[in-house]
Formats: structure tokens, C-alpha cells, sequence
């Protein structure tokens, strides 16, 4: 949880020059102060999108619900691709619904992120063995947060969106975009 | 009714060459079952449905099972009477490697999608089916993976459909039972 709680703190980087007397300057670079606020804009506003899958959709319910409520993080739930930032793969995945889920990333908008949630997303999971289940969704899309259990309870859940969170802070968008700085 | 009964109703309608096999032990058989000549099936299930004092209504299920060793695919039916509050079990032995059989369309509708289902997963054909395309999976899946001889392909769409064991992989060497045990002793005497 800590990561929401130093939201406010300045990024890395902004350490006081001369602290010996007293930190009365500050160092900035314009790339950082963009950066900062282009993160703090991105992290704050994770709109996922509303993809359920099997059983673990009922606990990705449940997380939206108000006891975990993903919606205190920025996190809203979107009816489309294209407007949505964050995947969550919730449940497990056939072939037939492999295929969709490929198309259906690609038409995310970048910077997208991907939650693998559950077992059955992570690896296959119960259904491994089964002829019709895809063994995992890395194996069709990039991945950035597994979050395991069967199904993961919503804290575990909410854990994941602070790591995405986290991987959004610490992104140079500027750098990746122009090859600046 | 009882399904002996029923047996012995239709085996006096159509003859001993199309009902035969009853099969009612109750230490053996949950469901009573008899079994029915494929190609007469829509006759027999015709006059199932329309007899008044039959009367089924209701198409509970149709499945299919496959044996191997036989050279058989059977075709279960489970048919219940709303009305009369009874139930029967049909069975169809179909040969195995040309499993075909007319369909019940016409007699029940709900036969439509299930018999597609049995097609999708057993490779039975359905005669005068309307649509026989597969129900679940994908529409250029090959085989019918209910058969016991079914073969998993390496990959579907370029998606692999073996996920290697991380333990093998990495080479990760997991602690012997012995070890583990004597780990979780440990504490205890501490």
C-alpha cells in the first residue's frame, strides 16, 4: 500500500542540492517534471477493462465492489478496448477465446497493461490438461503483473494494480517517445 | 410407467429387431436402458413424444460415449415426460469408424444444438440435421477430441499447447521428503 500513500513525493532525481545548507535549491530537468506529471496523470487513472472470463470475473466483481473498490485507485471499469489501459485476463482461457483476446489487445491503445489473474490465465491452472485450454495467456500476449490464487482474493487483486501503479511511476515516457534526455 | 414397461410397450409396436437389450438391475444400472436400432430411432421417438399415454415431452440429453475397444460409439438419449412424470434411456450403438444416425430434429427441436454438440466432440453425423456445425469449439478445430485416440496438435494458431514444467526448466532441485520432514521438526524442538 505504501506506493499510494507517497503519491505526492517528488520522483527521483529531484534530491536538494546543497543540503548542508538546508536543501534551499532544488535540481529539476524539464524531461523529469514531464515525466512525473505524465505518470502521475497515467497512474491514478488506470481504466481497465471489462473482460471476465470464468470465476475469477466474480472476484474481479467483488474488487469493484465496496469493500475492495478498485475505483478508490482511478481504476474504472471501460466497455471498450480502446479506451482502456489496463487487460485483466480474468479466468480461464480457451483457444477460441485466445484468439479474440489477441485482437482485442491489439486494439488497446499504448501504454497498455496486462493483469494475469488466476491460475487458469497464469498457466492453465485446474484445466491444464484439458484439449480446449490455452496454458496460459503470456503465451498469446505480453504480461506485466501474474497474480496468483484460484481465484485470487480481491486484496490480491488490488495488490496487482498497485504494481502496475508502481511500473507506470517509474516509466520514462519521453525517453521511449523522442529518445530524449 | 416403469421403463420395463415402456420396453415391453414399444418391443409389441416395432418388433424385437428394433427395441431389444433391456438392461433394469438396480444394483447395476441407475437409469434403465434399452437399446434402440440406429436407423429406426426417429419412428420409435415419434410415437415416444405423440402416444398419449407416454406422452415425453422433454429431450433431457443427449450424449455420446466412446469404446474403443468395441469399435463403438454409442449415442445416449434421456428422455422425461413432464405429464406423466417418467423417464427412459435409449441407446444407439453406432460403428466407430463411420458413426451415423438420423436425427431427431424433426421429433424434438432442442435436438438441434445438442446432436451439434455430440458432433463437435465425437464425430457422430446426424442425418437430415439442418446445420451440423461444430457448437463449441472453433470452426477449423480438426478431430473430435472426446475419442479416446484423440492427439493434441502442437499448436493451435501459432498458440503452443504445452506449457513446460518450471521445475524442469529452471532446474530447480526441490528438497527430498526426508529433508522437508526433518525441517519441520526442527522448530518444534526449539
Amino acid at each position: 500500500m505504501s506506493s499510494n500513500l507517497n503519491l505526492m513525493a517528488p520522483p527521483k532525481g529531484w534530491d536538494a542540492k546543497y543540503s548542508d545548507d538546508g536543501g534551499s535549491v532544488l535540481s529539476t530537468n524539464t524531461d523529469q517534471v514531464i515525466n512525473w506529471m505524465l505518470n502521475w496523470g497515467r497512474a491514478n487513472s488506470v481504466w481497465y477493462m471489462l473482460f471476465g472470463l470464468a470465476c475469477c470475473a466474480i472476484e474481479l466483481m467483488q474488487t469493484g465492489g465496496p469493500r475492495g473498490d478498485l475505483e478508490r485507485f482511478g481504476a474504472a471499469p471501460r466497455p471498450s478496448p480502446r479506451s482502456s489501459d489496463l487487460f485483466i485476463i480474468a479466468g480461464t482461457l480457451t483457444y477460441k477465446m485466445g484468439l479474440r483476446v489477441k485482437r482485442l489487445y491489439d486494439q488497446m491503445a499504448e501504454p497498455r497493461f496486462v493483469i494475469s489473474m488466476g491460475s487458469c490465465s497464469n498457466c492453465g491452472g485446474l484445466f491444464q490438461y484439458a484439449y480446449s485450454v490455452c496454458k496460459g495467456v503470456d503465451q498469446i500476449i505480453p504480461v506485466d503483473i501474474y497474480v496468483p490464487g484460484c481465484p485470487p482474493r480481491p486484496e490480491a487483486l488490488l495488490e496487482g494494480l498497485l504494481k502496475i501503479q508502481d511500473k507506470i511511476k517509474n516509466e520514462k515516457y519521453l525517453q521511449k517517445r523522442y529518445g530524449v534526455g | 410407467m416403469t421403463p420395463d414397461a415402456i420396453f415391453k410397450l414399444l418391443q409389441e409396436k416395432f418388433g424385437t429387431e428394433t427395441v431389444f437389450d433391456f438392461h433394469g438391475d438396480p444394483a447395476r444400472d441407475k437409469d434403465p436402458w434399452f437399446q434402440i436400432a440406429p436407423w429406426e430411432i426417429e419412428n420409435v421417438c415419434e410415437h415416444l413424444r405423440s402416444e398419449k399415454s407416454l406422452d415425453f415431452d422433454y429431450l433431457e440429453c443427449i450424449t455420446g460415449v466412446d469404446y474403443p475397444d468395441d469399435k463403438r460409439i454409442v449415442v445416449v438419449y434421456h428422455l422425461y415426460s413432464y405429464g406423466k412424470k417418467h423417464r427412459v434411456v435409449l441407446k444407439a450403438y453406432l460403428e466407430r469408424e463411420d458413426p451415423a444416425m438420423p436425427t431427431l430434429v424433426n421429433v424434438w427441436s432442442t435436438a438441434n444444438w445438442q446432436e451439434r454438440e455430440c458432433f463437435d466432440l465425437l464425430g457422430v453425423l446426424f442425418e437430415g440435421h439442418p446445420d451440423l456445425r461444430r457448437l463449441l469449439l472453433p470452426d477449423d478445430w480438426e478431430g473430435h477430441p472426446l475419442r479416446k485416440d484423440y492427439e493434441e496438435k502442437e499448436d493451435y494458431h501459432g498458440i503452443p499447447t504445452i506449457r513446460p514444467n518450471p521445475i524442469e526448466l529452471f532446474k530447480i532441485t526441490l528438497p527430498s521428503k526426508e529433508a522437508s520432514k526433518e525441517a519441520a521438526k526442527e522448530p518444534a524442538k526449539a
